[in-house]
C-alpha cells in the first residue's frame, strides 16, 4: 500500500457511564483526505474527535493518529495534530496575535519561526490586519478563521476541526472552505464533523455517523450509488391523496414533503409505471421526474432501513 | 374581525445598547402559510421571534400578531400562540409526560382535554415508548419532538419555532417538517427560524436575514429567480477545489462557490459560458457537465450580502 | 517541564489580568479597605456609657466617680435623679453600667467607716461585662488601700507590707494597643482571602470559557499550566502585601519590628500553601460558583480557627487540630512574630516548614486531580 495512513481506529467503543458514544467504530484516512463525519447532534462526532486528539480515552480499541496510539502516547499524538473544538479555544480578552502567540508558545514553536509563520498564516487566512484587534470584537467567521490558524501554528500534519461552519453566515462559509482545500493542496490531513450533508459532499471520503454507530463510509459517489432504486420529485393534486396512495406501494420506500413538492424514494420498474398508477388513483400529476440523490436521502435511507 | 395576517411587522426595530439586532423589519405572515427565516448566528433571528412572542419589547416599530399588539396585548399573544425557543424550556429531571402535562396545564387546558392532547401527542411523535423516560435521558432528536409537543398542546393558531431542527438527524428532520406543513394545512401560521439553507426548500416563503435586516423575502423560487444577477452555470468536475482557484481570476467570473460536489459560476455575461468552460479545461481541469442552473439560494444569499457589504 | 510553554501562560494570564481593569483595581483596593475596616476591630471594652445616681454628692463622692472615669473604661453620661431613672436607663440599653452611691458615703468615708458603692453592669454580653466588673472591683480595692494609708498616715503610722506584689509587664506592646496585635493579623487574613480569590477562577473559569478544550489539547502539561497561572498571582499578591504595609505604618502607625526582607521571604511559603488550595478548589469546581462555596469552607475557619481573633489555645483541642490544616495558623504566628516580637527563621523554621509541606501537599493534589481530559 503506498497510502499512508493518517487516522486509524480500530474497535472504538467509548461510554459515559451507560450511554455509547462510540460503538465499535472501524475506520482508517488516509494521509492528505478531506474527511468528513456527518451526523445529528449526540451522534458521536465530538466525541470522535476527542479521542482523536488524546482528549477523551476510549473505552474499548484504540485509535492511532500518523502511527501513534492515542491510548499509549496522547502527548506525541497532541503534538502532532491540530484541533479547533466546537466551542474554540480562543481568548476573546487577547488581540488575535496574542492568541496566536500563545499557541506557538505552547507548541513550542521556534520564536525564529513564529513570526514569519504567523505572518503568512494571516495572509493565507485573509486576516492580515487583524492581529492587533481584540479577539472578541472580531466577526464569527473572523474568529473562525483565527481558531484555525492557532490550530496551525506548529504546522500540523493532521488537522480535527469539529463543526467549524456551524452557524456561520454563508460567505463565511464560503471563505473557509477555500482555506481548508488550501490546506488540502498543503498535503494537510482534514478530518471535519459537520451537521450539513451539503457540505459532506466536498469530501474526499464520508462517514454517516448515527449514534455512534457508522452507517456509511464511502466517497460522495460511492454512496449516493448505494442507494437502491432512485429518488423523484412530484408535484401532484391532491397532495395528500397523492402521498397516502404511494405509501401503500412496496416499492416506495418514503414520500417525504419539502415545500411545494415531495421527494419520493422509489425501487420499482421506471417512473412511467408509477405515474401510470398514480394517475389511475385518480392524482392529477403535474410533475414526476428523477432528481439526483443527494447525501440526506442516502442517510434518510440508511436509516430507514436500519429502524 | 377579520385579520388577514396571522403575523404583521412594520418596521420593527430591536437595539440593545448601541447593537442594533433587528433593523427596521417589515413582514406579514398570512394564516396556513410556513415562513422562514434564514440567516447566520447573529442576524436577529431569535430578536425577532421573541419581539413576536411578546417576551421582548421592540425598541421602535410595531407588531401585531393575530390584530394583537405585541406591546399591550402580549398575555393575550402568549395564550394563542405556541413558541419553541432554541434554548428549550423543558426539565430534564422531570418525565416527558410530566413536561407535556405541565404545558397543558401551563395554558389552563381542562384535566380530560389535557389527557386527550398529551396521549394524542405522544402517539403522533413516537414519543409514547419515552413517555416515562426523564428529559436528561432522552436523545437530542427526541427533545425537539418534546418541545414541539409542549407547544402545541392547546393548538396555538401561531407557531413560532426558533432553529426547531437543529441537532435532529435527516430522517427525524423530514417527519419533522412534515408535521409542520400538517400544522398549517389546518390554518397555523408557522414562523420557524434556521441556520441550514438547505432547510429553505421546506418553507412556502423566506425571508434573508442578515445583520438584522430583510436582505430578500419571497417565495423560494422568486427568490432563486430574482435574487442574484447574473447568471448561472453548474459544473461538474474531479477536482472541484481546483476549479474554484482556476476560475477566480477569470474576468466574466462574479463569483464561485461549491455546492455539494459541483461548482456554481455566477457570470456577469451568460455569454461568457463557453470561454469559461473552455479556460478550465485549457487549465487541466477535466469538466464533465455544464448546465445552466437557477442559482442557489445560497448563491443569491452570497450575493446580497456581498453586494451589501461592498455598497456599505 | 518546558520554559517555553510556561512563559507562553505565563504571558497571556498577564495580558488577560491588565485588560480586566475592574477585577484588577478590585483585587487591589479591596486589601486595604479590609484591612482599615478590621483594624478598628478590637477587644477592648472602653467608654462604656455609665449612669450614676448620687443623691448627696460630696468631695468623696466626685473623686470616686472621676476614678471611675479615669480608668477610662466607664464614661458618665447620666445622672440618675432618683433610683427609677437609672433604672429606665440600664433598661432601654442607654447606659451599660449603672453607679449607685448611697447618701451616706460621704460621712462614711470621712469617718473612716466601711462604705457600700453598687455598680451594676448590664451582663447580656457576659465577656465585656466580666471586665467591667473586674476593672470596677479592682478600682475599689485600689481605693480602700489608698483611703487606708491616708487614715494610717493621718495617724502616724506606717502602712504594712503587702503580702504579695504581681508586677505586670505588657512585653512587645508596651502601650497595650490593640492595632499593634489585631494589624498583623489582619495582614494574614486579608492575605489569605486575596490568594483564595486571585486563584478560585483559575481553572474553573478556562472551563466556563470553553478554552479549557483547545487548552488541554495542546501538548501544555498540567503543572506548567498551574504554575503559570500562579506565578502573575504572586505577583500580585506581594503588591498587595507591600499596599497593607504602607496602610499599616501610615493609618495605623504599626511599622515591622523584625526583618521586613524576611517577612517577604516568608510571605512566599505561605503564597505556596494558600495558592495551592485555591487551586486544588477550582480544579474540582465544574463552575466558579461551586468553587465560590468550597472556598467558604477554608475562609471561614481561617477566621474562627486560625488565631487571628481568638487566642487558638481558647478553642477545644477537635477544632485546635483542624486549625492545624489551614495555612494562615502559621502564617498568622510568622507575621506575628516578625512584626511585633522582630523574631527570625531560628523561631519561625517549624511553621515555614509546615507551611511548605502543606502547600506540597494541596499542590500535588491539585496536579493530580487536573486531569487532561474532558470527562
Amino acid at each position: 500500500m503506498t497510502e499512508q495512513v493518517a487516522v486509524r481506529c480500530a474497535g472504538l467503543v467509548r461510554r459515559f457511564g451507560p450511554r455509547v458514544a462510540l460503538d465499535h467504530l472501524d475506520l482508517e484516512v488516509a494521509s492528505g483526505e478531506v474527511f468528513v463525519v456527518v451526523g445529528p447532534d449526540g451522534a458521536g462526532k465530538s466525541t470522535l474527535l476527542r479521542v482523536l486528539c488524546g482528549l477523551s480515552e476510549p473505552t474499548e480499541g484504540d485509535a492511532w493518529v500518523l502511527g501513534k496510539s492515542v491510548r499509549r502516547e496522547p502527548e506525541a499524538v497532541r503534538e502532532r495534530v491540530g484541533y479547533v473544538p466546537q466551542q474554540v479555544g480562543l481568548y476573546g480578552d487577547l488581540t488575535a496575535w496574542e492568541n496566536l502567540r500563545l499557541y506557538a508558545d505552547l507548541y513550542r514553536v521556534p520564536r525564529a519561526a513564529f513570526e514569519t509563520r504567523a505572518r503568512s498564516l494571516l495572509r493565507e487566512l485573509r486576516l492580515a490586519g487583524v492581529e492587533g484587534r481584540i479577539t472578541a470584537a472580531l466577526s464569527g467567521g473572523m474568529r473562525q478563521k483565527l481558531a484555525l490558524a492557532c490550530a496551525l501554528v506548529h504546522r500540523p500534519q493532521v488537522l480535527l476541526l469539529d463543526e467549524p461552519t456551524a452557524g456561520v453566515d454563508p460567505v463565511s462559509r464560503r471563505q473557509f472552505w477555500r482555506a481548508l482545500y488550501d490546506l488540502h493542496r498543503q498535503g494537510i490531513t482534514l478530518v471535519l464533523t459537520t451537521p450539513y450533508l451539503d457540505e459532506a459532499e466536498r469530501a474526499s471520503r464520508v462517514a454517516l455517523l448515527h449514534r455512534g454507530r457508522l452507517v456509511a463510509c464511502d466517497d460522495p459517489r460511492g454512496l449516493r450509488g448505494s442507494l437502491p432504486g432512485c429518488v423523484l420529485e412530484l408535484v401532484a393534486q391532491p397532495r395528500a391523496h397523492a402521498r397516502s396512495v404511494l405509501r401503500a406501494r412496496s416499492d416506495v420506500r418514503g414520500v417525504y414533503v419539502f415545500g411545494d413538492r415531495d421527494r419520493v424514494w422509489y425501487t420499482g420498474p421506471d417512473v412511467g409505471t408509477l405515474r401510470r398508477f398514480l394517475e389511475g388513483e385518480g392524482v392529477r400529476v403535474e410533475i414526476l421526474r428523477p432528481v439526483p440523490p443527494s447525501l440526506e436521502d442516502v442517510f434518510v435511507a440508511r436509516l430507514s432501513e436500519g429502524a | 374581525m377579520h385579520v388577514p395576517f396571522a403575523v404583521r411587522a412594520v418596521e420593527l426595530t430591536r437595539r440593545f445598547g448601541d447593537v442594533v439586532a433587528v433593523d427596521r423589519v417589515t413582514f406579514a405572515i398570512p394564516r396556513g402559510e410556513v415562513w422562514g427565516v434564514l440567516g447566520p448566528n447573529g442576524a436577529g433571528k431569535s430578536t425577532t421571534v421573541r419581539m413576536l412572542c411578546g417576551i421582548l419589547d421592540p425598541t421602535e416599530g410595531r407588531a401585531e400578531v393575530l390584530g394583537l399588539d405585541v406591546r399591550r396585548d402580549r398575555e393575550a399573544i402568549k395564550q394563542r400562540i405556541g413558541y419553541v425557543s432554541q434554548r428549550f424550556g423543558l426539565w430534564p429531571d422531570l418525565t416527558v409526560r410530566e413536561n407535556l402535562e405541565f404545558y397543558a396545564r401551563a395554558y389552563g387546558l381542562p384535566g380530560a382535554e389535557a389527557r386527550r392532547q398529551v396521549e394524542g401527542w405522544l402517539g403522533r411523535s413516537e414519543l409514547a415508548e419515552w413517555a416515562h423516560q426523564r428529559v436528561a435521558a432522552l436523545p437530542a432528536g427526541f427533545r425537539q419532538w418534546l418541545a414541539l409537543g409542549c407547544a402545541v398542546l392547546h393548538r396555538p393558531a401561531v407557531l413560532f419555532l426558533d432553529e426547531p431542527t437543529a441537532g435532529v438527524d435527516p430522517l427525524s428532520r423530514r417527519r419533522f417538517w412534515e408535521l409542520i406543513h400538517h400544522f398549517a394545512k389546518e390554518g397555523t401560521a408557522v414562523l420557524v427560524t434556521t441556520h441550514a439553507m438547505d432547510e429553505a426548500a421546506h418553507c412556502d416563503r423566506l425571508a434573508f436575514l442578515y445583520g438584522g435586516r430583510i436582505v430578500a423575502q419571497g417565495k423560494p423560487e422568486e427568490i432563486r429567480r430574482t435574487g442574484a444577477d447574473g447568471a448561472v452555470l453548474e459544473i461538474q468536475t474531479d477536482r472541484p477545489a481546483e476549479a474554484l482557484r482556476v476560475v477566480e481570476g477569470h474576468p466574466a467570473v462574479r463569483d464561485a462557490g461549491l455546492h455539494g460536489a459541483a461548482v456554481h459560476l455566477v457570470l456577469r455575461d451568460p455569454e461568457a459560458a463557453e470561454s469559461v468552460v473552455g479556460f478550465l479545461r485549457q487549465q487541466g481541469i477535466p469538466v464533465h457537465s455544464v448546465a445552466a442552473v437557477l442559482p442557489s439560494l445560497e448563491d443569491v444569499f452570497v450575493h446580497l450580502v456581498e453586494a451589501l457589504e461592498g455598497g456599505a | 517541564m518546558s520554559g517555553r510553554r510556561l512563559w507562553g501562560v505565563v504571558r497571556k494570564e498577564v495580558a488577560q489580568l491588565r485588560r480586566d481593569r475592574r477585577t484588577l483595581v478590585t483585587m487591589l483596593t479591596l486589601p486595604v479597605v479590609q484591612l482599615v475596616l478590621y483594624g478598628y476591630l478590637t477587644n477592648e471594652v472602653l467608654h462604656q456609657p455609665t449612669a450614676v445616681w448620687d443623691p448627696v454628692p460630696s468631695a468623696e463622692s466626685r473623686a470616686l466617680v472621676a476614678a471611675l472615669e479615669n480608668t477610662r473604661y466607664f464614661a458618665v453620661r447620666y445622672r440618675a435623679r432618683n433610683l427609677q431613672e437609672l433604672e429606665r436607663l440600664l433598661d432601654s440599653g442607654r447606659a451599660r453600667v449603672g453607679v449607685v452611691v448611697p447618701p451616706d458615703y460621704g460621712q462614711r468615708v470621712r469617718a473612716g467607716l466601711p462604705a457600700t458603692v453598687l455598680v451594676v453592669v448590664d451582663a447580656s454580653d457576659a465577656t465585656s461585662a466580666r471586665v467591667l466588673l473586674q476593672v470596677a472591683q479592682g478600682l475599689g480595692v485600689r481605693l480602700s488601700q489608698d483611703l487606708q494609708v491616708r487614715t494610717l498616715a493621718r495617724r502616724g503610722q506606717r502602712p504594712p507590707p503587702q503580702p504579695v506584689e504581681v508586677r505586670a509587664r505588657a512585653w512587645y506592646n508596651p502601650d497595650l494597643r490593640s492595632q499593634v496585635f489585631i494589624v498583623p493579623g489582619v495582614l494574614g487574613a486579608v492575605m489569605q482571602f486575596v490568594t483564595t480569590f486571585l486563584t478560585l477562577g483559575t481553572i474553573v473559569r478556562e472551563r466556563e470559557l470553553g478554552t479549557f478544550e483547545q487548552l488541554v489539547a495542546t501538548p501544555l502539561r498540567p503543572v506548567e499550566l498551574m504554575l503559570g497561572k500562579l506565578l502573575p498571582l504572586v505577583g500580585l499578591a506581594y503588591l498587595n502585601l507591600t499596599f497593607i504595609l504602607l496602610v499599616a505604618w501610615v493609618w495605623f502607625g504599626v511599622t515591622v519590628k523584625g526583618s521586613p526582607v524576611l517577612l517577604y521571604i516568608l510571605t512566599f511559603a505561605f503564597f505556596f500553601s494558600s495558592l495551592g488550595l485555591g487551586t486544588l478548589i477550582s480544579t474540582v469546581s465544574r463552575t466558579f460558583l461551586q468553587a465560590a462555596q468550597l472556598a467558604q469552607l477554608i475562609l471561614l475557619p481561617s477566621i474562627l480557627l486560625s488565631g487571628f481573633l481568638f487566642p487558638r489555645e481558647s478553642l477545644p483541642p477537635f477544632l485546635q487540630y483542624v486549625g492545624l490544616a489551614i495555612p494562615l495558623t502559621y502564617y498568622v504566628t510568622v507575621v506575628r512574630g516578625i512584626f511585633i516580637k522582630g523574631v527570625g527563621l531560628e523561631v519561625l523554621w517549624p511553621q515555614v516548614l509546615a507551611l511548605l509541606a502543606l502547600g506540597i501537599v494541596v499542590f500535588g493534589a491539585a496536579i493530580v486531580r487536573f486531569q487532561k481530559k474532558l470527562d
